[in-house]
């Protein structure tokens, strides 16, 4: 199966890998997936509290390249948006971005859920309502 | 000498054919095209003369009797055919047939179309290192066992199964022996008499040979072993494969043999010895752990799972530049990894980080000094990505967080 160029692009040069301090309570972490899966997404997001925009994102993946590149995709689009805009990020926008075959839709999934997370950490660090989509979830 | 790229290192799953085959097959497709079973014809005469001296160069390379090679399309076909013509023709003796779970899938599906026929089949556990317990298939054996299939070498981690010592308990209870011996022959010696092996299936396309043709070998004598044959036509084959021989994928075959028999002794040192080089240099590597059983193994396989990464995703690190693969499958549909190194009590994370390393014939010092430098450096920047490797150096239990599964 051969890869598309958006995808050996975000795995050659991955955008934003790396880790944010948790202990802050503006930083949200998201830990998704699961090793006997086959991938483990953590996806960070740091909030400026007076723009109320994400100022920065990261992330580290256990998985194949799609679901490198789909976590890289997202921190990049993560950057700059409102909590709210970074909610409405859908994973078949992820899906379209980056070519992902049938086989590698969950990739996107899982980002999808690695940002649900993450945004539902930092509401809940900051004495907001968890995310009802999140919730459902466990 | 200069290094060629792309390296192939997947010659578990095939193999390049070696030219001397090639050359040795040519005349047979158009020049001498005559069908091997046209007794009426020169064309007929020549084509039976050549499958007769391939019948030969096969025999001789695993110690067997020209008469007792059976040619069909491959080992799959073969393995079918031996585990179904042996269900059927003894079907009045037993219905009982012991193989274990490491199989290929053509052994074992064709065991489980075998259950749906009204088989019983017992599917052995093998022990950490791959290898099988010879208590456990004592104790496994009923008066209704008519069949005992254990492959020789594995495909995924290179193990060799213990088979004088399996023939000889197979033997003890008249039980017949059958082993997929398709990464085996022509890589270490194999002899079915020494071996007590009575039947053996294996391929072409694994020893340097065309794809299309492969073997089974079925004793003639002590005992004379017979199976049903599983097409019906004009009763080629002693009766036990019908069908038009393939004629240049025979030659072929006979060829790649000969080859592998004169070549396997100087053939097997150099490729252990490069494969020991690979497998010690990547144990360099911090969390890497060799698969399987390492004394009794095929001299060209090794398989190493590399901690907190993905093998898939390891792999787009070099696979422009090197073949192999990897017992992550993150490609299937079924995201399970490898059965196999699963079977060795493998959590699904280390199966998911392995890579398989398939030597041959035509692998060089310089493409595995390559290929070290490009897997090191590959594991390295996939770990700096890796959440569980950070984990690990922190000290977190992984294995102690509740994961959600999807």
């Amino acid at each position: 199966m051969a890869y598309s160029d958006k995808v050996i692009d975000h795995y050659t040069n991955p955008k934003n890998v790396g880790t944010l301090d948790k202990s802050k309570t503006n930083v949200g972490t998201g830990l998704v997936g699961a090793p006997e899966c086959g991938d483990v997404m953590r996806l960070q997001i740091e909030v400026d509290q007076e723009s109320g925009l994400i100022s920065d994102a990261k992330f580290k993946t256990f998985g194949c390249g799609s679901a490198i590149a789909s976590s890289s995709l997202a921190t990049e689009w993560l950057k700059g948006k409102t909590v709210d805009q970074a909610l409405a990020i859908d994973n078949m926008d992820i899906v379209e971005e980056l070519n992902l075959p049938p086989v590698k839709i969950h990739c996107s999934v899982l980002a999808e859920d690695a940002i649900k997370a993450a945004i539902n950490d930092y509401r809940v660090k900051n004495g907001l309502a968890e995310l009802e989509t999140v919730a459902a979830a466990h | 000498m200069e290094l060629n790229l792309p390296i192939y290192l997947d010659n578990n799953a095939t193999t390049p054919m070696d030219p001397r085959v090639l050359e040795a097959m040519l005349p047979y497709f158009v020049e001498k095209f005559g069908n091997a079973a046209s007794r009426n014809h020169s064309f007929g005469w020549v084509a039976e003369e050549a499958v007769d001296y391939a019948r030969e160069q096969v025999a001789k390379l695993i110690g067997a009797d020209a008469k007792e090679i059976i040619f069909t399309s491959g080992a799959t076909e073969a393995n079918n055919l031996a585990l179904k013509g042996v269900f059927e023709m003894y079907a009045s003796k037993g219905n009982h047939i012991i193989t274990c779970t490491t199989e290929h899938k053509a052994v074992l599906d064709a065991c489980k179309h075998i259950e749906k026929m009204g088989g019983q089949v017992t599917y052995l556990e093998v022990k950490s290192d791959g290898l099988i317990d010879l208590g456990e298939l004592e104790n496994a054996i009923t008066d209704k066992t008519v069949l005992i299939s254990i492959m020789y070498g594995n495909n995924e981690i290179g193990v060799i199964q213990p088979v004088r010592e399996i023939s000889a308990i197979a033997r003890k209870h008249g039980v017949l022996f059958f082993t997929d011996g398709t990464q085996a022959v022509g890589k270490v010696p194999v002899d079915v008499i020494a071996d007590g092996i009575d039947l053996m299936s294996f391929s072409g396309h694994k020893m340097y040979g065309p794809k299309g043709v492969g073997v089974l070998y079925v004793r003639r004598k002590n005992p004379r072993v017979k199976v049903t044959a599983q097409m019906d036509g004009g009763g080629h084959e002693r009766g036990m494969r019908s069908g038009t021989l393939n004629v240049p994928g025979i030659v072929g075959l006979g060829k790649a043999c000969e080859l592998c028999m004169n070549e396997m002794e100087s053939e097997g040192t150099r490729l252990s010895a490069m494969r020991d080089r690979l497998e010690a240099a990547l144990m360099q590597v911090e969390e890497a752990y060799v698969n399987g059983n390492r004394e009794h193994r095929l001299p060209h396989t090794t398989n190493i799972s590399f901690k907190y990464v993905e093998g898939e995703g390891l792999m787009m690190g070099f696979n422009k530049n090197i073949a192999l693969s990897s017992g992550s499958a993150c490609t299937s549909a079924s995201l399970e990894p490898s059965y196999v190194l699963k079977a060795l009590g493998l959590g699904d994370d280390l199966a998911h980080s392995s890579l398989r390393f398939g030597l041959g014939r035509f692998t060089t010092d310089e493409q595995i000094d390559f290929t070290i430098n490009a897997i090191t450096t590959s594991v390295l920047k996939l770990r700096e990505m890796s959440p569980l490797w950070e984990m690990y150096k922190e000290g977190v239990d992984i294995d102690a967080i509740e994961w959600a599964h999807h």
